[in-house]
C-alpha cells in the first residue's frame, strides 16, 4: 500500500508516495533521484548509502523510508557549499586523493563530516576506526585517512 | 523485502496491542531490516517504537544505571554518567559495530534480538542487570534462553535494562574480521569480591563462566584465570573458529579484560 | 607555460563530480517506461532441470514477462564465448563446452541463471522471481579443484571428459629434469594461491534498451571494455551487426577484472527490452555478486627450485591445477597459463623452468582475471620459493635473490618473455633503506620483549603489462587484437577532446591523458576533456584491464598527437610562409627557427577550421586524427616489496607492522595517482594474505556469500604505506611508461606470507593467515 513519507532533504521539505517496505535510500535515490548516495551491499557493511539524519552519519540502506518521518537529511548533494564551493571535507579528499572510482566517496565523506564534528584534530587510529563501516576497494584507505585527518582540521579552522 | 503495514504508535500500549501474530517491533532496525532486506524475515505488520517518547534516555543513582530500551548505542557511548558509573559498559557500546551503526542501533533491540554474538547481553549478564518489560521485570539470568531467544513473551517489550554498578568491570572483544560482532567477548565485573564473568559469541547463548568467578572472587588478577582451560564443548563452531580456539579465546579474553579492569 | 605537467601531481578532473554526487554510474541511469529484472537462480550447485512452473509467477503484481533457457534457445542465442583459446600438450584445443546465458536442462553452481523475470519494480520483480517454481534433480557436486579429475568425481560438461579443460605446459621438461639432477639444493612447496571475490564496490548493473523506431539497441552496463563487450555480444551471441549496438559504459566504481568480461545478464536485458519493447535495468545485488561476478585464483600448486650449492638457481618446475568453476569466463583460459607461466621466471635468471598447467571445471562460480590474473599467482609461487630456499640454505633473502637477479638487457627468459629493461637491485636497494631493514634486528627484539613475534618477507616480483602485441597474442591463441585507439580532436579555438578506447573505473584517466595531452600540445589541462565508455563516441577500444591504460591507450592517444602536430606544422608553414622542415612545435608554438615567426598552436587550430588562408592543394581542413597503437612487446613492471608483521601469539592476530613497496614503473606521468593505484593494489593483496578465502562447502554452498563473511580489508587492517618509485624508462614506447594498476595485488601476498611464515618460524602456511590459522599453525608447530 502506498503511504506518504515526508521529510527534509538537504533544507527542502520533500515528500513521497512510498511503499511502506521502502527503504530511505531508495527514496532518495529513486524517488528525489539524488543519486549520489549509492548502495554497495545488501548486509549494512560498506557505508556506500551513509547520509547525515539529524546530524548524525546513518545508514540510508538499513532503515524504512518511515523511520526518517519528519527527519532532517542531508546527502552528499547537499554538502557543497550553493555556489559549488567544496566543503573542506569535499576539498580535503580532492587534494589528497582520497577517492578513485568514487562509488564509496559519497558515504565515506558524509561519515567523514560527522566525525570530524566530534573529533577537530583526530589521530591516525581513531580515523581508521571511525571508518570501521565505510569499505573501499579502491584507495587502500591511505589517502582518505589522510584526506580525513586534513578535512577534520580545516572544519575546526572555519575554512 | 517482502510487504508489510507499517504502524507508530505514540505509547507502549498502543505498540503492545498491535504486536500480535506475525507483527515484529521495530528499534533501530539494524537487525530487523536487515534480515527483512534478505528475506530472511517477512513480517505482516511492522511497529515502530521509534516515536514513543520516554522509551530513550539513560539515569544513574549510582548504584544502577538505567538505560532506556530506545537508547542508541552511541549514546552510551558517549554519555558522561555511563562513563563515569561504569565505564566498561560504555566502552561496549563504542565496540558494537561502526558509527553508523551505533547511531541507530538500539540497547532494547541487542537485547531483545539475544543474537549469540551480540555485546550488550554480556554486559547484562556480568552486570546482574534487570530487564523491564511492559509486562514485568527478568533478571538477566533467566531472560536469555538461547540462540535468538529470550524470556520475551508476545507482545512484551522491553522498556529499559539497569545495569548494577561495579567496583571495576571491563569488556575484551575479539572481533569477527569480517561482521566485527563478537567472536568471543568477556565481560568481567568485580562487585568486590563476588566477581561475574560472562561471555558472549563463544557458545548459542550469552553464560557465566563459573571457574572464572570463582578463581576471581578470591582473588582478582590476570594470574587467576591465565590458566583456565575452557572446555569446548557446546561452544560454536563456524569457519572464523572452531570450538576450541574460541574456547582458547575465551581465557585470553578473560585475562586480558581483568588487567584491564585493573588499569 | 607553467612547470611541465608530465611527472606533476595534478589533482584530478574527475573528482568534483564524484566528490558532489554527480557521478552517473549505470544505476544512475534510468529510462522512461523501464521496467526491472530479477534473475531466478539455481539454489544447487549440480542438478537437473526438471520443469519450471511460472503459473504463479506470472499472476503476481506488477508481472511484466518471464523467459528461460528453452525461450533463449528457441531464439537462436548463442552461449556466451571465450576469447583465448588454449592448445594443450597433446596438440587439441581445450574443450569449450557450451555456456548458456540461461541454463539449458542443467545448472552448475549455485547462482547459475534459471529465468529472467520482469516486473514494473524491483521488489515485484524479486517478488515474482520467488513464485517460480523449479523442479530439479539434484546431482552431487565437485568444489575442489584438485579433486575434480579424481577416478568416480561427478561430470559437469559432456564436451569437457574428466572435467578437464586443457592440460598445458611451457617450457623445456628434459633440460629442467637435468638441472634437478645436478642440484645441490631443492626446495619444495605445495601452494595453494586461494579464492577471491573481487567485490568492486559498485554491484554490477545492465540496463537493455531496444528501440524500433531504428531496429536498435542500447546497453547501459558497468564495464571496463563497452566495445568488446559489444563485439563479444553481437558477433557471438546475438547475431547482431555491431552498428545497431551501442554499448555506455559511464561512470563504473571499481572492477579489478570482474567487469571485463559478457556477462549473461548483460545478454538477457538487452535481448528482453527488444520482446517486450521497454527498457530492461538489472541492478546485481552483493549476494549475487559474490555468487555471479568472476571469482580470481584458486590455484594449486606444487613447485621447486633447483640450486646450486651457492644459491644460484638452476631450474625450476612448476605443476598447477586451475580451477576454472563451471564455465570458461571470457579470459579465463589465459589467465593461468599466457599471464601465469610466462611470468615464472621473476627477477630470477633462472635457465630452465618447466611449468605444466591443468585448467579443470568444477560446481563453482566462474573464475577469470581479477588484479593482476596469473601474475599474483606466479609471483607468489616464485616468491615463496625464493624465500624458503634462503631460509633452507642459510642465505640471507635479499641476498640470495641478488645473486639470482637478471641484470643485462634485454633479457630472453626461458618461458617465452623478452624483458626489455629494469633494474632490480636499484629497487631492492631502495625498498631496504626505505624499508629501515637495517634497523629490522632492533624492532624484532622489542617486539620480542612484549611476547610478539615479529618477522620481515620480501618479494622482489615482476608482471606483464601492457596486454599485448597482438601478433604474438594471436599466437598464442587470443581472439581479438589488442591494441588501443585514441583520436584528437582540435576544436576551432584550439581546445581539444580527446577520445580513449581505454576505460576508467577509477584509474583517472581523464586526469593523467589530459596531462599528456596539455604537455604535448603545450595547452593548460583546463583545454582538454577525455572521453572513454561509450562505443557510439570512440571509435574503437579494447578497454582497460592488465594495466594497459597509458602504456597502450596513451600511447595511441600520443600517436594520435603526433599526427595533430604534423598536420598543424603544415599550415604553420604554409601560414608563415616557411619551409614545413624549417618549423618547430614547441610550448604550444609553432616559430621558424632563426626568425621571431610564431604561430600559436589555437591559432593554426583556427586555420584548419577556418581555412580561408590555407593550403588546400595538400591539405584537408580540419584538425582531427586518430590512431591505432599496437605495442611490439609488453612492458615489465617490476619492483621489491618489504613488509614487516606482529603477530600475536596469543590470539593469532597478524598486525602489518610495515610495508614498503618500491617500484618500477618506468615514467611517472602523476605520482599522486600512481601511489593511489599501488594503495589500492597493495591493500587488495594484503586482503588476499590476511583476511580474504572464499570458501564453499562439500555441496557447492558458497559459506562466504556476503561481507558478514567475507571479510575485505577495512581501513583498521591495514597501514599507511611507504612508497616509492626507481625509474627505468620502458624502451619501446615513446612515453617509457610500464603501468601501475596491479603490482600492490602482485607483490604483496608473497610479501606478507613471507613475513608471517617468518615470525612463526615456519616453512609454509595457508592463505588467509586468518587469526584461527595462525594460532593453530603455531600450535601446530608446538605439538611437532
Ligand atoms: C553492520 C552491523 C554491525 C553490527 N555489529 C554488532 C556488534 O558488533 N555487536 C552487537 O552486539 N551488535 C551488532 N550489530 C547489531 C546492532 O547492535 C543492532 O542494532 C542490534 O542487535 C539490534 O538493535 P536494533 O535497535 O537495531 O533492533 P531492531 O533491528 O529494530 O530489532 C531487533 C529485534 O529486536 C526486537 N525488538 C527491538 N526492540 C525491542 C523492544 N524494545 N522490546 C522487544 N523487542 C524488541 C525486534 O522486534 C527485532 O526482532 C551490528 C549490526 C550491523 C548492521
Ligand atoms: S549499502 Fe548501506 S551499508 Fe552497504
Ligand atoms: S574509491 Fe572506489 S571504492 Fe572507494
Amino acid at each position: 500500500m502506498a503511504v506518504k513519507v515526508s521529510l527534509k532533504v538537504n533544507g527542502k521539505s520533500v515528500s513521497a508516495e512510498v511503499e511502506e517496505r521502502t527503504l530511505l535510500v531508495t527514496v532518495i535515490r529513486e524517488h528525489l533521484r539524488l543519486t549520489g548516495t549509492h548502495v554497495g551491499c545488501d548486509t549494512a557493511q560498506c557505508g556506500a548509502c551513509t547520509v547525515s539524519m539529524n546530524g548524525k552519519a546513518v545508514k540510508s540502506c538499513s532503515m524504512l523510508a518511515m523511520q526518517a518521518e519528519g527527519a532532517d537529511v542531508m546527502t552528499i548533494e547537499g554538502v557543497a557549499k550553493p555556489d559549488g564551493t567544496l566543503h573542506p571535507m569535499q576539498a580535503a579528499f580532492k587534494e589528497h586523493h582520497g577517492l578513485q572510482c568514487g562509488f564509496c566517496t559519497p558515504g565515506m565523506v558524509m561519515n567523514a563530516i560527522d566525525f570530524a564534528k566530534s573529533h577537530p584534530n583526530p589521530s591516525e587510529s581513531e580515523i581508521r576506526e571511525a571508518l570501521e563501516g565505510n569499505l573501499c576497494r579502491c584507495t587502500g584507505y591511505h589517502n582518505i585517512v589522510k584526506a580525513i585527518g586534513a578535512g577534520a582540521k580545516a572544519m575546526a579552522a572555519g575554512k | 523485502m517482502h510487504a508489510f503495514k507499517y504502524h507508530r504508535p505514540s505509547s507502549v500500549n498502543d505498540a503492545a496491542a498491535l504486536a500480535k501474530g506475525e507483527a515484529k517491533l521495530l528499534a533501530g532496525g539494524q537487525t530487523l531490516v536487515q534480515t527483512m532486506k534478505l528475506r530472511l524475515a517477512s513480517p505482516s505488520d511492522i511497529i515502530d517504537l521509534g516515536t514513543i517518547k520516554d522509551l530513550a534516555g539513560i539515569k544513574s543513582d549510582g548504584k544502577t544505571v538505567t538505560i532506556g530500551a530506545m537508547t542508541r548505542h552511541a549514546d552510551v557511548a558517549h554519555s558522561a554518567d555511563v562513563k563515569k558509573a561504569i565505564p566498561a559498559l560504555a566502552a561496549l557500546a563504542g565496540m558494537i559495530g561502526d558509527r553508523q551503526v551505533r547511531a541507530m542501533g538500539t540497547c532494547g533491540g541487542s537485547i531483545a534480538n539475544n543474537d549469540p554474538a551480540a555485546d550488550y547481553p554480556a554486559a547484562a549478564m556480568a552486570l546482574n542487570a534487570t530487564i523491564t518489560t511492559n509486562k514485568g521485570k527478568y533478571e538477566a539470568e533467566k531472560f536469555f534462553k538461547g540462540m535468538f531467544t529470550t524470556a520475551l513473551g508476545a507482545g512484551e517489550i522491553i522498556t529499559s535494562i539497569s545495569f548494577q554498578v561495579p567496583k571495576r568491570a571491563a569488556y575484551t572483544k575479539f572481533k569477527n574480521p569480517a561482521s566485527r560482532f563478537a567472536i568471543v567477548g568477556v565481560f568481567v565485573a568485580d562487585f568486590g569480591g563476588s566477581v561475574r564473568v560472562a561471555v558472549t559469541g563463544a557458545g548459542p547463548s550469552v553464560f557465566r563462566q563459573a571457574d572464572m568467578e570463582k578463581a576471581l572472587s578470591a582473588k582478582f588478577a590476570p594470574e587467576s584465570v591465565a590458566n583456565i582451560k575452557v572446555k569446548q564443548d557446546g561452544l560454536n563452531s563456524d569457519m572464523h573458529a572452531s570450538a576450541e580456539y574460541r574456547a582458547h579465546l575465551v581465557t585470553v579474553m578473560a585475562k586480558r579484560a581483568v588487567e584491564a579492569a585493573l588499569k | 607555460m607553467g612547470a611541465p605537467l608530465i611527472g606533476a601531481r595534478v589533482e584530478r578532473k574527475e573528482d568534483y563530480r564524484f566528490l558532489t554526487g554527480a557521478g552517473q554510474y549505470t544505476d544512475d541511469v534510468d529510462l522512461p517506461r523501464q521496467c526491472y529484472a530479477a534473475f531466478v537462480r539455481s539454489p544447487h550447485a549440480h542438478a537437473v532441470i526438471k520443469k519450471i512452473n511460472s503459473a504463479k509467477a506470472r499472476k503476481s503484481a506488477g508481472f511484466v514477462a518471464i523467459y528461460t533457457g528453452e525461450d533463449f534457445a528457441a531464439a537462436k542465442l548463442g552461449g556466451l564465448p571465450c576469447g583465448w583459446l588454449i592448445t594443450d600438450v597433446n596438440g587439441q584445443p581445450m574443450k569449450e563446452p557450451p555456456h548458456p546465458c540461461l541454463a539449458q536442462g542443467k545448472v552448475r553452481y549455485v547462482g547459475d541463471q534459471v529465468a529472467i523475470v520482469v516486473a514494473e519494480t524491483i521488489d515485484q520483480a524479486r517478488d515474482a522471481a520467488e513464485l517460480v517454481e523449479v523442479d530439479y534433480e539434484v546431482l552431487t557436486a565437485v568444489v575442489d579443484g584438485s579433486k575434480a579429475t579424481a577416478k568416480g568425481a561427478p561430470q559437469l560438461h559432456e564436451a569437457a571428459p574428466n572435467n578437464t579443460c586443457y592440460v598445458w605446459a611451457i617450457g623445456d621438461k628434459a633440460a629442467a629434469d637435468a638441472a634437478f639432477a645436478k642440484a645441490a639444493h631443492v626446495t619444495k612447496l605445495d601452494l595453494i594461491n586461494n579464492r577471491l571475490v573481487p567485490n568492486a564496490m559498485e554491484p554490477r548493473v545492465a540496463i537493455g534498451s531496444y528501440s524500433r523506431a531504428d531496429d536498435s539497441y542500447t546497453l547501459y552496463v558497468a564495464s571496463q571494455n563497452p566495445h568488446v563487450e559489444r563485439l563479444l555480444m553481437t558477433a557471438f551471441v546475438m547475431g547482431l551487426p555491431e552498428h545497431k549496438v551501442r554499448v555506455v559504459a559511464g561512470d563504473v566504481g571499481g572492477g579489478f577484472g570482474s567487469k571485463i568480461y559478457l556477462y549473461a545478464e548483460d545478454v538477457a536485458v538487452t535481448w528482453t527490452s527488444k520482446q517486450i519493447n521497454r527498457p530492461v535495468k538489472w541492478t546485481s545485488d552483493r549476494s549475487e555478486a559474490f555468487l555471479t561476478d568472476a571469482h580470481g585464483r584458486d590455484h594449486h600448486t606444487v613447485a621447486e627450485l633447483a640450486m646450486d650449492k651457492d644459491g644460484h638457481f638452476l631450474g625450476m618446475r612448476v605443476k598447477t591445477t586451475a580451477n576454472v568453476g563451471a564455465y570458461l569466463s571470457t579470459f579465463a583460459s589465459c589467465v593461468p597459463t599466457i599471464l601465469y607461466a610466462t611470468l615464472l621466471a621473476g627477477q630470477y635468471k633462472t635457465p630452465v623452468i618447466h611449468c605444466e598447467v591443468t585448467a579443470v571445471f568444477t560446481n563453482t562460480t566462474p573464475v577469470d582475471a581479477y588484479r593482476g590474473a596469473g601474475r599474483p599467482e606466479a609471483t607468489y609461487v616464485v616468491e615463496r620459493l625464493v624465500e624458503t630456499a634462503a631460509r633452507e640454505m642459510k642465505i640471507d633473502p635479499a641476498e640470495i635473490r641478488r645473486r639470482n637477479f637478471i641484470t643485462a638487457f634485454p633479457y630472453q627468459t626461458p618461458v617465452a618473455l623478452m624483458y626489455d629493461i629494469g633494474d632490480y637491485n636499484a629497487t631492492m636497494d631502495a625498498a631496504q633503506k626505505l624499508g629501515d631493514v637495517a634497523g629490522y634486528p632492533a624492532r624484532k627484539k622489542a617486539s620480542e620483549a612484549k611476547g610478539k613475534l615479529r618477522g620481515l618477507g620480501y618479494a622482489a616480483y615482476i608482471e606483464a603489462c601492457g596486454i599485448a602485441p597482438s601478433a604474438v597474442a594471436g599466437a598464442l591463441g587470443a581472439r581479438a587484437g589488442l591494441f588501443e585507439a585514441g583520436e584528437v580532436r582540435v576544436h576551432p579555438t584550439g581546445s581539444v577532446t580527446v577520445f580513449t578506447g581505454s576505460h576508467s573505473h577509477g584509474q583517472g584517466h581523464e586526469t593523467t591523458f589530459a596531462q599528456v595531452v596539455a604537455d604535448r600540445l603545450g595547452m593548460p589541462i583546463e583545454n582538454v576533456d577525455i572521453v572513454h565508455g561509450d562505443t557510439s563516441k570512440v571509435l574503437f577500444g579494447m578497454g582497460t584491464y592488465g594495466s594497459r591504460s597509458i602504456a597502450v591507450g596513451g600511447t595511441a592517444i600520443v600517436k594520435a598527437l603526433d599526427k595533430v602536430i604534423a598536420k598543424g606544422k603544415k599550415i604553420a608553414a604554409h601560414l608563415m610562409e616557411a619551409a614545413e622542415s624549417d618549423v618547430v612545435f614547441e610550448n604550444g608554438a609553432y616559430t621558424v627557427a632563426g626568425t621571431d615567426k610564431k604561430k600559436m598552436f589555437g591559432e593554426v587550430a583556427f586555420a584548419a577550421y577556418v581555412p580561408h588562408n590555407y593550403p588546400h592543394d595538400k591539405l584537408e581542413p580540419g584538425l582531427n586524427e586518430n590512431a591505432f597503437y599496437d605495442p611490439s612487446n609488453f612492458t615489465f613492471p617490476a619492483g621489491t616489496y618489504v613488509c614487516e608483521v606482529e603477530v600475536d601469539p596469543e590470539t593469532g592476530v597478524v598486525k602489518i607492522e610495515k610495508f614498503t613497496a618500491v617500484d618500477d614503473f618506468g615514467n611517472i606521468i602523476n605520482p599522486m595517482i600512481v601511489e593511489g593505484q599501488v594503495h589500492g593494489g597493495l591493500t587488495q593483496g594484503i586482503g588476499q594474505a590476511l583476511t580474504e578465502g572464499c570458501q564453499y562447502d562439500a555441496s557447492g554452498q558458497l559459506t562466504t556469500g556476503s561481507f558478514m563473511d567475507y571479510c575485505i580489508p577495512r581501513a583498521t587492517d591495514v597501514p599507511f604505506y611507504q612508497v616509492d618509485t626507481r625509474v627505468t624508462a620502458c624502451t619501446h614506447n615513446p612515453l617509457g611508461v610500464k603501468g601501475c594498476g596491479e603490482a600492490g595485488a602482485i607483490g604483496a601476498p608473497a610479501a606478507l606470507m613471507n613475513a608471517i611464515t617468518d615470525a612463526l618460524g615456519v616453512k609454509d602456511m595457508p592463505m588467509p593467515a586468518s587469526p584461527q590459522t595462525v594460532w593453530r599453525t603455531l600450535k601446530n608447530k608446538k605439538a611437532a
